[in-house]
């Protein structure tokens, strides 16, 4: 794949939703742009981080996306155009920040800042579907969303300029649909030169003497509505007297006109598609309902459009209309906006029969093909150090017999709580929640409290809030043990750097920090073990779980999908003694450690290995307890 | 020319690693080139981890379309693995959907920790067979181990769409593409499992 800044003007490339954005933003010539991965947000700052130019782009990831989104507004208020890209998560721990922004604005140095947040409906990819438009209400912000490819490169300019003339940050929302689309994309024409960066000292930008600020920002976010009644991206199709007006936003309105071509309802119904969030153009929604006997909206997960034009109508004297989506049951109240969805719906407003698979079909799937489709969970890859991990916790645990308490976070060790998984974490929610919560726990003992509490989290997710929880446990003397899993990379998301990697986000050097350090600066207890080494590093955690204080203990072991990028080959050639395997009787090494490469052979009764999967890291050697099987080094 | 179905709708399925999602890049890149409007749609959030991964590309002389495929709207399956193809058909088939699979099976976890048992070749063949307009099986790994290229599969599955005619696809512009999109070293081998797919499949 090219850089996006290598595709000449007025060409058309294949891209991804996310460097769609990019595209857009590097056009409209953004200055700075910093962001933390997160699914479906992470491709973003890296096909900017490909064109950083000194003095022109700079491109980072951040610690965390709260980092982020200040160290953007900061370069906005110093007079550049900068972008912070996270996902929905990320903005929720971004916004007592973000908050308070909404009221400062962005000063008079004619900056520019957009927040790109990525939604997951469905939850594709993370643990919730939370709707972030939310958050644009909350924040009295402005919010933009895309409906398709080409869309979102010129709603960035759209947004970049409001962002300017309002001296406001801007929220501009991508989903999964949308970020991880491919479409042709049209490219304009890239700017040269790049704003000189300086702060203006003679005023001061803060929230206080809020009641003020406030009815400003009110004030402004009315001049901003105005602005969106005349939006471009805004649009409305259909006939004059339509017997329905579909509303859409996001994903709703490719998926709208495809369900009205299904129906043949083109001719008979409008649609009337928003690409301004928030605040809603009242007056153009209300312009186009009015002559509308119903309405029916389509959206994504939450009913944030719906109550919207509900709350417009009424305003206006035309709650008479009736409005069907999520609040009337049409529409399910979560998860993706498909064309099934759109189609069933409306073909239940108009008594339609929505087009359905051939009886004989469906039987014969029902009957033949359906009981063949065992599901295919997830599972850490084989070689992964996580899964040696957690079968030394696991075995720990049980040897230690006080039943012990693990808490986890997000990141590839969330797999334990998988199907596949050793099911040893009990207490998961956000980044950084693992250990604060087993400080919690930690410090139970005067209430009765005696199982020993474990935490584990990933490197990257140390660094982006593990630190300042640590330091709570510390400082309140909890007891716990941390387990830090650092595989040299924020692997979940796709293996970006991290400040414990020694690079950043374009590829250049950085100070290295160490997380052991890190951890005895703070006052904890470190010790390093190796995963790989399961029967050592088993016994070090039971000897730690009974310790008092904050323990640490780092599991050091490069994540297998990184270590094989860069050295290209397996460290080692397994061999299967056929005669000392057990079989069934034993199957340890498959049943219980699970590596995906080792099978029951069911023609031999034997252990035997693929070696397409097997990724040669050997550990199996050490966990079979009958010896049988054994690694050459490879050369 | 026409396609037919129109919008044609594409599944894409196999194993997280096995290169999925640059055949359905390629199979755009090539489709958009010859005129056609093309949208992807793609989930790949833990698509390395031993999960089924699939992307839908829609393809149309219309106009643009959503890159989420209707329930029941397959026109063609291609998958790099045979449990996911009954897992796309179950989902997208419909009496007129075709199908083109790499026979060779990738066990579940759950398989190998004996909660669930894989089914046989046979019964996955016959079932993809029964439940397909036109099917197209044959071993893409053999091939590509053959090569000593592994992650090549999903070039000789590219290899076999284009010797199924199912899409106005050119051989000669598919193979400059294919040398367009790897690194210069690999662009023979590349070659070489893009042909040796296609043999297979036109003999079959
Ligand atoms: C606030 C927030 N930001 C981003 C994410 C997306 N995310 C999920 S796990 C993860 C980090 C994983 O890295 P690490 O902690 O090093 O664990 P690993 O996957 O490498 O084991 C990220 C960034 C999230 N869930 N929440
Ligand atoms: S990506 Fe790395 S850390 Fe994640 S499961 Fe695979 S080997 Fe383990
Ligand atoms: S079979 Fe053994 S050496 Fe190969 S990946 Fe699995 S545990 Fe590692």
């Amino acid at each position: 794949m090219a850089a996006i800044d290598k595709y000449e003007p007025g060409t058309s490339h294949f891209l991804l939703g996310n460097e769609a954005i990019a595209r857009g933003a590097l056009e409209r010539g953004v200055n700075f742009v910093t962001g933390y991965p997160g699914t479906p947000s992470s491709e973003i700052v890296p096909a900017l981080a490909q064109c950083t130019q000194k003095g022109k782009l700079h491109a980072e990831w951040s610690t965390n996306e709260l980092a982020a989104v200040e160290g953007a507004a900061a370069a906005a208020t110093a007079g550049l155009l900068s972008l912070s890209a996270m996902k929905n998560a990320g903005l929720s721990l971004a916004l007592d920040f973000i908050t308070h922004l909404s009221y400062t604005g962005l000063g008079p140095k004619g900056g520019a800042c957009l927040m790109v947040v990525c939604d997951d409906p469905h939850g594709h990819s993370s643990g919730d579907e939370t709707d972030s438009r939310w958050l644009a209400r909350f924040a009295t912000a402005p919010m933009v969303e895309p409906m398709t490819g080409q869309q979102a490169v010129e709603l960035v300019k759209y947004a970049f300029d409001l962002s300017q003339k309002h001296s406001a940050f801007v929220f501009y929302r991508g989903y999964t649909r949308l970020s991880h689309a491919s479409n042709p994309i049209t490219m304009g024409e890239l700017p040269t030169g790049a704003p000189k960066a300086s702060s203006d000292s003679s005023v001061s930008l803060n929230p206080y003497l809020s009641i003020d600020k406030h009815q400003d920002l009110l004030a402004k976010m009315e001049a901003i509505r105005a602005e969106f009644e005349q939006c471009p991206f805004n649009s409305y199709q259909g006939p004059e007297k339509p017997e329905l007006v579909v509303v859409a936003s996001g994903a709703g309105h490719l998926a709208a006109a495809e369900a009205l071509e299904t129906l043949g309802l083109e001719e008979r119904v409008g649609l009337l598609s928003l690409a301004t969030i928030w605040p809603l153009p009242t007056a153009w929604v209300v312009e186009h309902l009015k002559n509308a006997p119903q309405v029916l909206v389509l959206e994504e997960v939450d009913l944030f459009m719906e109550a919207a034009v509900k709350e417009a109508l009424v305003d206006n004297g035309l709650g008479s209309v009736a409005v069907y989506g999520k609040g009337s049951g049409h529409i399910p109240m979560s998860g993706e906006m498909t064309p099934d969805r759109a189609l069933s719906a409306l073909a239940r407003i108009f008594d339609m029969k929505a087009p359905a698979r051939d009886e004989a079909y469906e039987r014969l799937v029902q009957q033949e093909v359906a009981p063949l489709v065992i599901s295919r969970g997830l599972s850490w890859c084989a070689g992964c150090p996580h899964r040696a991990s957690f079968w030394a916790l696991d075995k720990a645990i049980k040897a230690d017999a006080r039943d012990a308490y693990v808490t986890g976070e997000i990141g590839c060790s969330t797999l334990d709580v998988f199907p596949e998984g050793k099911a040893q974490i009990k207490l998961l929610h956000s980044m950084g929640s693992g250990t604060g919560t087993a400080a919690g726990l930690g410090q139970l003992k005067p209430f009765g409290y005696t199982q020993p509490v474990v935490a584990v989290c990933g490197d990257s997710s140390f660094f982006h809030s593990s630190v300042p929880r640590l330091i709570n446990a510390v400082y309140n003397q909890a007891d716990m043990l941390q387990i830090i899993l650092d595989n040299s990379a924020t692997a979940m998301t796709g293996f970006q750097p991290h400040p414990g990697t020694g690079n950043t986000a374009e590829n250049t050097p950085a100070p290295r920090l160490d997380v052991a350090k890190v951890c005895e600066s703070i006052g904890c207890q470190v010790t390093i073990a190796d995963p790989f080494e399961v029967r050592a590093t088993t016994k070090v955690m039971r000897e730690l779980m009974g310790k008092p204080g904050v323990q640490v203990l780092i599991l050091r072991r490069a994540c297998e999908l990184v270590r094989m990028k860069a050295a290209k080959s397996h460290p080692y050639r397994i061999t299967i003694d056929q005669e000392k395997c057990k079989g069934a009787e034993c199957a340890v090494c498959s049943r219980d450690f699970r590596c995906p490469a080792l099978y029951l052979d069911p023609a031999t009764g034997k252990t035997a290995f693929k070696e397409q999967i097997c990724s040669g890291c050997g550990i199996c050697v050490e966990i079979c307890p009958f010896k049988a099987i054994s690694k050459q080094e490879n050369d | 020319m026409p396609l037919s179905p129109d919008p044609y709708n594409l599944i894409i399925s196999g194993i997280g690693g096995q290169g999925n999602i640059l055949l359905s890049r390629l199979v755009g890149r090539l489709m958009f080139r010859a005129g056609y409007q093309v949208s992807i749609g793609e989930t790949f959030g833990a698509a390395q981890r031993g999960g089924g991964v699939f992307s839908g590309v829609r393809i149309s002389s219309k106009r643009l379309y959503g890159p989420v495929v209707p329930q029941g709207a397959g026109s063609m399956i291609i998958s790099l693995e045979p449990l996911e193809a009954l897992r796309m058909i179950s989902g997208y088939g419909n009496p007129g959907v075709k199908a083109l699979v790499n026979s060779e099976g990738i066990h579940p976890v759950a398989v190998l920790s004996q909660k669930a048992s894989y089914p046989s070749d046979e019964a996955m063949s016959a079932a993809i067979h029964k439940a397909t307009d036109k099917a197209w099986l044959f071993n893409a790994t053999k091939i590509a181990l053959e090569l000593d290229a592994p992650i090549a599969v999903n070039i000789v599955m590219l290899g076999g769409l284009v010797a199924t005619g199912a899409l106005p696809l050119d051989a000669d512009e598919v193979a400059d593409e294919v040398k367009a999109s790897v690194p210069p070293h690999l662009a023979e081998l590349n070659l070489t499992a893009y042909r040796r797919g296609m043999q297979a499949v036109a003999g079959a």
